[in-house]
């Protein structure tokens, strides 16, 4: 870890256990760990995020106590655990509700690395880690969004199955095998359950990873420069203990809000419907933390093309480090670079309200028009809107970053980070 | 003296020194550890695939003489719904004439029925997967650009032989593999 071990076994019984197995001192470590005394809240995610996946686990494990993964079952099961299982509605919302509030936690987390450069040198494994596990977590949230076998649930697994069907050549028999029939199916829907509850032990077990990475090569801070000194950090305990805990507090305000007042705000009404395999709903939507990529898959009108760049927009997340060619992590002190990121940020929430809007709709009207005597509004259309953002979704990571390392002029770094403290810019 | 010795070794008796006997007993073993590991894997991997169930519970049998002319009916068939539509005399002349409009996946309206058990191509019975070729959604009936179908999922229209005109789909609607075995009954699958 991160400098020489300060803990002191007190007792005859901890010094026994810490010549045998050092499990005490690997906690003590833990929560000795130098960290940058600069930190603000948005370094307190990292903290909301265990505590999600920790929700999702326990209420997850709950749930498929009473849960029945069959397309028989499923529906009614569900219904059963909101409406008859003691406290079940309670649960029911939590899962439901954590799975949003894991996302809106994880795309903050996202964006703070993002700001202070924190996918840079030497922390890109971190970085490239925090992919995988946002990856996955992507693919249990669908996962775990099919097993309620509503409208939604049947058709949203449709369309996204439909994606493997596309790959040339091997894309029928792929998706056959993935969903174990020619079509979406009870072996479908069993194969998904199971899957739903293996992978969250991945994330945990990626996420062991992510935290020893950082603790390996040591925290980035909002100024982006790294401790020179011991009077540059504080103890990870009480400081950041309190400080994140505090976060967690008002982060679980909004979390309850939601879970008690708006259980089903965040989901889609069609999902009270039992799947249909003979009726399409009128609107397929994600959830609402896919559809800024949704949005990126329509804006082409090509099947294949538009499946490569939705891929690409996460993959081109992986290569991020080596495309940022600025020295400078902070965005702080990067006044140019700083601009093309709050519309990146712009454009990533621009990208979510394509997705949830049809293609051809309107998104900017700019007047009317007679058509066949019916007086209808024209201007840019959803999709065009898509377009653009997506062109600068792509642009931002290519070719904005590269260059901008090589052209901007970056601000004067502080010293050190406590220098930086007295003269009131960290 | 034990120079001597180790030189005659490695020059005269090749039983422990020649690497290409050596070599070949790594590849020999890693060969047999790869196909090990292939065969144990394969049943992991092949168990996804469609059950044999599944894959029997494969054909189905409809009435067409139940159609009237300008009504669809759909049929599930795999999982997945059957159109059969009894296609208006207009409908039918539309679709052979834009035989030689400009189709993104082009096939002749006649090129899309079986033959029936007299040997003709019966028009008016149309027999389609009713699966959208772009993510699998289903398309409405009697709706679109080409007064077809068109997929609400993400607007793709097809025309009154369910071929593929505007849109994201890259394909015309599927038609099933099906025989007659009259005149009122086919049988899909």
């Amino acid at each position: 870890m991160h400098g020489p071990s300060t803990y002191e076994p007190k007792y005859a019984a901890s010094r026994w256990l810490d010549k045998r197995l050092p499990i005490i001192r690997m906690g003590a470590d833990f929560m000795a760990f130098p960290s940058p005394r600069n930190l603000n809240y948005w370094y307190a995610f990292g903290a909301i995020l265990t505590m999600c996946l920790i929700v999702q686990i326990l209420s997850g494990v709950i749930l498929a106590m009473h849960y029945v993964p069959t397309v028989d079952g499923a529906f009614d099961s569900v219904q059963r655990i909101k409406r008859d299982v003691p406290y079940g509605w309670l649960i029911q919302s939590m899962h439901a509700t954590g799975a949003s509030m894991f996302f809106l936690a994880v795309y903050i987390h996202m964006f703070r690395g993002l700001f202070y450069g924190s996918y840079k040198a030497p922390r890109e494994l971190v970085w490239i880690l925090g992919c995988v596990i946002y990856l996955i977590m992507m693919a249990t949230g669908f996962l775990g969004y099919t097993l309620p076998w509503g409208q939604m649930s049947f058709w949203g697994a449709t369309v996204i199955t439909g994606f493997f069907g596309a790959i040339p050549v091997v894309g029928e028999s792929l998706q056959q095998w993935l969903l174990g029939g020619y079509s979406v199916g009870n072996p479908t829907l069993q194969r998904f359950f199971s899957l739903h509850y293996l992978l969250p032990f991945v994330i945990a077990a990626i996420v062991g990873l992510h935290v020893w990475a950082i603790h390996h090569v040591g925290q980035n801070n909002p100024i982006g420069i790294t401790e020179k000194s011991k009077k540059d950090t504080l103890s990870f305990h009480p400081y950041y203990t309190m400080k994140d805990g505090f976060a967690v507090a008002v982060f679980l305000l909004i979390f309850a809000f939601f879970m008690f007042y708006l259980p089903d705000a965040l989901g889609h009404a069609d999902n009270y419907q039992r799947a249909n395999p003979l009726v399409t709903p009128p609107h397929i939507v994600p959830e609402w933390y896919y559809l800024p990529f949704y949005a990126i898959l329509r804006a082409v009108p090509d099947k294949l093309a538009g499946i490569l760049l939705m891929v690409g927009a996460i993959g081109i997340l992986f290569v991020l480090p080596w495309l940022d060619t600025s020295k400078v992590r902070s965005m702080r002190f990067r006044p140019v670079a700083r601009v093309f990121f709050i519309i990146f940020v712009i454009m990533c929430f621009i990208l979510g309200w394509c997705g949830a809007r049809a293609p051809d709709d309107i998104a900017i009207k700019i007047g009317e028009k007679m058509v066949d005597g019916e007086s209808v509004a024209y201007g840019m259309k959803f999709v065009t809107l898509s377009r653009i953002a997506t062109i600068y979704y792509f642009a931002y990571f290519f070719p904005i970053l590269p260059l901008l390392g090589f052209v901007e002029k970056t601000k004067e770094l502080p010293e050190s980070i406590t220098k930086a403290i007295h003269e009131g810019t960290a | 003296m034990s120079d001597t010795h180790t030189q005659e070794n490695t020059h005269e008796d090749g039983h422990s020194e020649d690497p290409s006997r050596r070599d070949f007993i790594y590849i020999a073993t890693g060969a047999a550890a790869a196909v090990g590991a292939g065969s144990v894997a394969w049943p992991l991997v092949s168990q996804m695939g469609a059950a044999a169930d599944t894959r029997a519970a494969g054909s189905i049998e409809i009435d067409i003489s139940k159609v009237a002319e300008g009504q669809q009916i759909k049929a599930l068939w795999r999982g997945k719904p059957v159109f059969v539509r009894h296609r208006t005399a207009a409908e039918i002349a539309a679709a052979e004439a834009d035989d030689a409009a400009d189709l993104i996946d082009p096939q002749a309206d006649a090129d899309r029925f079986v033959p029936t058990p007299e040997g003709n191509i019966n028009p008016a019975i149309l027999v389609m997967v009713g699966v959208c070729t772009h993510f699998g959604c289903i398309p409405v009936g009697e709706a679109g650009d080409f007064n077809g179908w068109y997929c609400p999922c993400h607007g793709s229209h097809y025309d009154t032989s369910g071929r593929i005109r505007k849109g994201p789909a890259p394909k015309n609607l599927e038609i099933p593999t099906y025989s007659y075995v009259s005149d009122s009954v086919i049988k899909v699958g």
